[in-house]
């Protein structure tokens, strides 16, 4: 066995005076990092093995661990940096793609840092959501072109009603979704989590592409059904089970790259629920093999709506990548009802690092360019723009709808609530919060019930928390914000950035 | 009456449960004193695990408790007001009877000072027993019948 040239990444400061030697630690941590003496009834830590994800400190019952970054002894270089020496003494040792886990994590601009919102003083008052109404409710769907409305008497009076019959809307009581995220990729209890929580908030979770569980389909109401190029899972019965469905063409991460969940993780629960032989290999392709332009992609659209009676929305989601515009344009004109981007920091439970660092554009320009060409093709109200890619908090929420967007997704934001620790260590399947794990022992560890009430939390919070914003903005309703520029200015921003962002910089009057 | 209820499907195995318990029953009520410097103190809850199944148990207060009627000094006893079965120490003999008849084998020998029997006592001072109060899956739930 040759030298192995990597050092560990963290380093557990044990607290000897603290220590009970109760082995909680021992007994949560699933890369055995922790080991019990029994000789002299101390507990040993195996620096090497840690993950950084913080189980064994957060369980710890007298606050004796702390999980240290180990500082790097490589001398200093601005070029050489420690991961480029790391992943190459990786590479060397096994000649395989450096395998990575969530969002890419490197100091790339984050433009809703740079991003303010507006406030009302004097000449516009502002709201006070607890005591006036404000309303957040969003719909998605593909809108008429003008509004027609007839008069029309019923039950004795007379009311307004739309000419024609509007497409299919989702109704959301806050413009956030959960990301999809597939079951096989996150745990049944994480996946139920979502779908309880979005069932009770009157929001939606999306499938991803493991198919939908049999214990799902009870929140069918509140599903979106995701088609990718693998189609596991898919049939007339899935189509149907969900509010709208979401044919997927590319991801944040690793726009460009298909999927695989190896064989092993395949069991009778997985293996059922995406309709594939236990144990076999579960391979998405790069692209859909029947897409290959506009054309293909408007076919499968309308088959799908075909499959669902044209009574739900059909969607698109791509990742955003240089000429998300056009292609957007292209799949409005396609006849989808949505288009969902995923920005390149949108998270992945496996991706090689080098794709998830080094692909795609931030959510924020993509969000900003798709809205201002549609506009100006005068086809924005033809579909409607769900956004993800690391939304981080309500501000974010606003900041985006006032770009342009109708909704967020969030991923990574969920799966924190739930426990995640961001240790990006996904693809090994041996989560510590039972979310990306499919071994029992671990996914035990996320009790559904917590999972849900917690998810309520984070959207109640949200909501509450939108609703101040727009109300000091001196805007009642949501969707009087809706790619509503003026609220925003930019800081730190060159002119190039501030023109694809389509706002003024700070400082700049109306 | 207001009894201990088990998840086991949500259990982790992670023992805080002893844990606590074991503080709640010692001396000095506080964790580092308990375990740095108490010796033998014992868990009046017990994490059963096979595999990747465990749960926590402990005394289920039986309607019809079969301790109590195998106890031969009348130490054991079922609280007609609350329902909580108790083991008054200084009456117990340790002879052992109310082991033999627990149908559950939540009852521990304690051997620390005189010999007595050691039982869950559903922390009757407080709220919530702590095993329930401390663990942090929600795989024990206090609650009524």
């Amino acid at each position: 066995m040759a030298l192995k040239l990597n050092q560990s990444e963290f380093e557990i400061v044990r607290d000897k005076g603290k220590c009970i030697s109760c082995q909680v630690c021992v007994r949560q941590c699933s890369n055995d990092v922790h080991e019990y003496d029994e000789d002299d009834g101390t507990v040993l830590s195996d620096n090497s093995k840690c993950v950084g994800c913080h189980r064994c400190e957060t369980l710890c019952p007298t606050g004796s661990i702390k999980i240290k970054r180990r500082e790097s002894e490589f001398k200093s270089n601005a070029n050489w940096t420690a991961e480029h020496l790391k992943n190459i003494y990786k590479q060397a040792e096994t000649g395989g793609v450096v395998l990575t886990s969530m969002g890419c994590d490197k100091p790339y601009p984050v433009y809703w840092d740079h991003i303010l919102f507006n406030a009302s003083q004097v000449t516009n008052p502002s709201i006070d959501p607890l005591r006036e109404p404000m309303e957040i409710k969003t719909f998605i769907g593909r809108k008429p072109d003008r509004l027609e409305l007839k008069p029309v008497r019923e039950s004795g009076s007379n009311i307004i009603r739309f000419k024609n019959n509007l497409e299919p809307q989702l109704e959301l009581s806050v413009p956030v979704l959960f990301s999809a995220m597939s079951y096989g990729s996150i745990s049944l209890n994480a996946v139920k989590s979502l779908a309880k929580a979005a069932s009770e908030f009157g929001t939606f979770y999306n499938t991803g592409e493991g198919g939908l569980h049999k214990d799902l389909r009870g929140y069918g109401n509140n599903t979106i059904v995701q088609v990718a190029s693998g189609r596991f899972g898919v049939d007339k019965d899935y189509l149907n089970s969900g509010a709208a469905v979401e044919i997927k063409i590319g991801q944040g991460a690793k726009p460009g790259i298909g999927g695989h969940l190896p064989g092993e993780k395949v069991n009778y629960d997985v293996s059922t629920t995406r309709m594939i032989p236990e144990g076999s290999d579960a391979i998405s392709p790069a692209p859909h093999h029947d897409i290959y332009s506009i054309e293909d992609l408007s076919q499968l659209i309308y088959a799908l709506k075909e499959a669902t009676e044209y009574k739900k929305p059909v969607g698109v989601k791509i990742s955003a990548v240089h000429n998300v515009a056009p292609i957007a344009s292209g799949i409005v004109r396609a006849g989808a009802d949505f288009i969902s981007i995923d920005g390149f920091r949108g998270g992945t439970g496996a991706a090689p690092q080098v794709i998830r660092d080094n692909v795609g554009i931030p959510i924020e320009l993509a969000l900003a360019a798709v809205d201002i060409r549609l506009r100006e093709e005068g086809i924005r109200h033809k579909v409607s723009l769900i956004v993800a890619g690391s939304i981080r908090s309500s501000a974010d929420v606003i900041k985006a709808i006032a770009l342009g967007a109708d909704a967020v997704y969030i991923g990574t934001a969920a799966l924190v609530a739930l426990g995640c620790h961001l240790c990006q260590k996904c693809y090994t399947s041996k989560c510590n919060w039972g979310i990306a794990t499919q071994d029992p022992y671990l996914t035990k560890r996320l009790n559904p019930e917590i999972g849900t009430r917690k998810l309520i939390n984070l959207l109640t919070a949200w909501s509450h928390e939108i609703k101040e914003m727009l109300g000091g903005a001196g805007i009642n309703a949501i969707e009087s914000l809706r790619g509503n520029r003026e609220h925003l200015r930019g800081v730190g921003l060159n002119e190039k950035e501030l023109s694809i962002l389509g706002i003024k910089h700070a400082g700049e009057a109306w | 009456m207001k009894k201990i209820y088990i998840k086991e499907e949500y259990c982790i195995a992670c023992r805080l449960c002893e844990i606590y318990c074991q503080v709640k029953h010692s001396k000095s009520k506080k964790i580092l004193k308990a375990f740095k410097n108490e010796t033998d103190i014992l868990s009046r809850v017990l994490v059963e695990e096979i595999g990747y199944n465990s749960f926590a148990i402990q005394c289920r207060h039986c309607e019809d408790a079969p301790c109590v009627e195998a106890c031969i000094s009348g130490a054991m006893q079922k609280n007609k007001n609350t329902g909580i079965v108790t083991c008054d120490e200084k009456k117990c003999v340790g002879c052992w009877m109310c082991i033999m008849a627990c149908p559950y084998g939540v009852i521990k020998r304690d051997l620390s000072e005189k010999k007595v029997a050691s039982k869950c006592d559903l922390c009757g001072d407080e709220e919530y027993p702590v095993c329930v109060r401390n663990c942090p899956n929600e795989a024990l739930q206090f609650k009524d019948i």
